[in-house]
């Protein structure tokens, strides 16, 4: 009987894929991770979610613990995210936090364990292709989190069972109601846990001096100023304090000066982004034509690989510095890599 | 391969199995009689006469009078009601008095309290332990002055079961800061120590039911005459006025016989406890490499051993125990139930890695042989399954 350990947020999806595991006769061990000790108003880290991840646990009949790694939590998500904003990259802590806690610390716990799996509640698939096993996209395209999951290799794969990714979110609740669960309609958790909603620049400004700078047009005029340059990411729209006729977008953030452009949207649009730490999972894509995606839902692109550039075959939309690239051939996701500048 | 028991539980200091005799008492409390003991008919006097039954067993054990006990709701709203309720009434009286001594080794009960004063204006001094775990009496000493209010410094450690000098702080206050008053977090004591001689000279003296074979959510503290406090709870004048609140009778007659027979049998239990705890402490520490006991060469109550296995994440290891029927501890869980660094281990100077590789097994009145052949077939063999890479 295969030993599974499965990380249980205390949202639906992971109940239901404790309940599933068990259904399949695996034998099965709930944990919820404490990640974060100060405040915040969603995600993993509330006594709230460890009651609940608790209760289902209890319900569908597998032992549960919690896991504390705040400690490392704190060094290896919570410090480098404030790093990339004060070097005026836009982070993605949940691609950190699934490469350094879940598929690290608790895989590396599980194995230790003696446990053959672990297992989450992301909306992804692990197939087995001629390669070895692969990531694939989930069975819910409008809920696919294969994004976040780019950077597991076929070594992590191999141990990793999704088993909510071949269902639809749909029928994840439907089965979570069946069996009384008490998530069944909770609602998801969408931002950064451990950020308030609405609080990320109070977070930000508590751990990094801020510095004041310009805010100027194409040109080079100052169109007006800012307190800090961590407010800002490319693309961005709203809250950029300057008055001008028609819409204005951060088109590019000199860290050195503090510096934030803005433009019209189409100056956003580039047509070569360079990558760093580009990592390729066993199943290569053709790196001359392969489909990129660079938000968690956003549409795919396609795009070729030049050496550490990635040209579009049209011009896209900036994508900020410290975001993740992932690649994908077809439904398979193949790798990806992270914006440089 | 020999029989191994399905389980051995090893958490008696988080919490005992209640005495039978404890639950054959308190029965009739919830079934036949529903009087409310402040009431002035029949049914209130048969409750009324169980309370002060209790009391005066309560007061028996502590070498107390009845009207010094003041039953609550748990060990930490006794901690809590002696030391903020000690602080509130010594400011009240001259606000000069805004001193608090305690020591880093304390539950949270005292320390959350303590950081409670501290919001409010009150100078509060946390002071360290040495190595073994007890408390740095130099620290304390210096730590005291005429406008002390509080010191609370508990009797036994929960996490290491190191016995504190209380008798020697509550003098060496009485001569440097004479209007203090002292108050000891006894709740592990009951099991282990004669509370009469151990508290002779505190004030405030603090119990928990549910350490000594009696149920969960009956706490006590003792108020020794002369010592006020300010309540938390006001109301009806329940106990003296110190707690209002219907009592909780039923909980009260069993916390009251489980230490009557605690205290009754404790010398017997204390040498058959000691006797297990020291086979396992020598079977680990003769079947484990990287083993070692901490507050070892301190005064330790029987019950305990708290240990460190070098190398291996507590939090790793209690899951595996677990797993094969072995339930120990580590740390003080969190609300969530996570296992945070022990702040008690800290306190005592020990490395951050450290306080994470340890674990404590705690034994109780309910504890056989065969908890610790359990133990002695199951740690070590999850110990070194742990440290294979």
């Amino acid at each position: 009987m295969p030993r599974v350990m499965v990380m249980m947020s205390g949202g639906v999806d992971s109940s239901v894929a404790a309940a599933l595991l068990h259904e399949r006769g695996h034998d099965v061990t709930g944990v919820t991770l404490k990640l974060w000790g100060g405040e915040s108003d969603s995600g993993c880290c509330s006594v709230a979610d460890v009651e609940d991840a608790r209760r289902v646990a209890a319900q569908v009949g597998i032992p549960h613990y919690v896991f504390n790694f705040s400690d490392a939590f704190e060094a290896d998500v919570v410090e480098p995210y404030v790093d990339a904003y004060a070097a005026g990259e836009t982070p993605n802590p949940c691609v950190e936090c699934n490469r350094t806690m879940k598929f690290g610390r608790v895989l590396e716990r599980a194995r230790r364990l003696g446990y053959d799996f672990v297992a989450t509640g992301h909306h992804a698939r692990v197939v087995l292709t001629d390669d070895g096993p692969a990531l694939a996209r989930a069975a819910d395209r409008a809920k696919d989190q294969s994004y976040v999951l780019y950077m597991l290799g076929a070594e992590e794969l191999a141990r990793t069972l999704l088993p909510v990714g071949e269902l639809t979110k749909a029928e994840v609740r439907a089965h979570a109601r069946a069996l009384g669960l008490r998530t069944a309609d909770k609602r998801e958790s969408m931002d950064v846990c451990f950020i308030k909603r609405g609080e990320r620049e109070a977070f930000l400004g508590a751990r990094i001096p801020r510095r004041s700078g310009a805010i100027v047009d194409e040109q080079g005029v100052i169109v007006g100023t800012h307190d800090g340059i961590d407010a800002f990411t490319i693309g961005q729209r709203r809250g950029l304090g300057v008055a001008v006729g028609e819409r204005r977008y951060v088109t590019d953030i000199a860290v050195g000066t503090a510096t934030v452009t803005v433009g019209p949207r189409d100056a956003l649009l580039h047509e070569r982004v360079r990558l760093r730490d580009v990592r390729w999972s066993r199943t290569r894509c053709d790196a001359r034509a392969m489909l990129v995606q660079s938000r968690a839902h956003g549409t795919p692109a396609i795009a070729r690989l030049d050496g550490d550039e990635l040209v579009f075959a049209w011009p896209h939309p900036r994508v900020a510095p410290g975001q993740v690239v992932a690649f994908y051939d077809g439904d398979l996701c193949c790798g990806g890599g992270i914006v440089a500048d | 391969m020999p029989d191994r028991p399905d389980h051995a539980y090893l958490d008696h200091a988080a919490s005992t199995p209640m005495r039978p005799e404890a639950i054959a008492a308190m029965t009739p409390f919830l079934a036949d009689h529903p009087g409310n003991p402040s009431g002035a008919h029949g049914a209130s006097r048969a409750t009324k006469t169980a309370l002060e039954e209790a009391r005066e067993t309560v007061a028996a054990v502590c070498g107390c009078q009845p009207q010094e006990v003041v039953f609550t709701g748990s060990g930490s709203e006794a901690d809590n009601l002696a030391v903020k309720g000690g602080a509130w009434e010594a400011r009240a009286h001259d606000p000069r008095l805004d001193g608090v001594v305690t020591s880093g080794i304390e539950h949270k009960a005292v320390l959350g309290a303590c950081d409670r004063l501290e919001s409010e204006g009150f100078r509060v001094a946390r002071v360290p332990a040495n190595g073994d775990g007890v408390v740095d009496l130099d620290a304390l000493a210096r730590a005291l002055d005429d406008r002390t209010a509080v010191v609370s410094v508990m009797l036994v450690n929960n996490e290491t079961g190191v016995r504190q000098p209380i008798n020697e702080i509550a003098r060496l206050v009485r001569n440097v800061a004479p209007r203090a008053v002292v108050h000891t977090d006894a709740v592990q004591a009951p099991q282990w120590l004669d509370l009469a001689s151990a508290t002779a000279d505190v004030c405030l003296v603090a119990m928990s039911g549910h350490k000594f074979g009696g149920p969960k959510g009956v706490g006590a503290l003792i108020v020794r005459a002369g010592t006020e406090l300010v309540p938390l709870v006001e109301g009806g004048g329940h106990e003296r006025g110190l707690r209002a609140g219907t009592q909780n009778v039923a909980g009260i007659v069993a916390f009251a016989t489980a230490l009557r027979i605690t205290h009754g049998r404790r010398a017997e239990d204390t040498a058959r406890i000691a006797a297990l705890r020291d086979e396992l402490e020598r079977g680990l520490a003769a079947q484990v490499s990287g083993f070692a006991v901490n507050g070892a060469s301190a005064a330790r109550v029987s019950g305990i051993l708290h240990c460190t296995f070098d190398g291996v994440e507590a939090e790793t290891l209690l899951l595996a125990l677990d797993q094969q029927g072995v339930m120990a501890a580590s740390g003080s869980a969190c609300s969530s139930g996570a296992v945070d660094p022990s702040h008690v281990l800290l306190a005592m100077g020990m490395p951050r890695e450290r306080a994470l590789s340890s674990v404590r097994f705690s034994l109780g009145y309910a504890s056989t042989h065969a908890d610790i052949d359990a133990a002695l077939a199951i740690v070590p063999e999850v110990v070194a399954k742990l440290r294979v890479t």
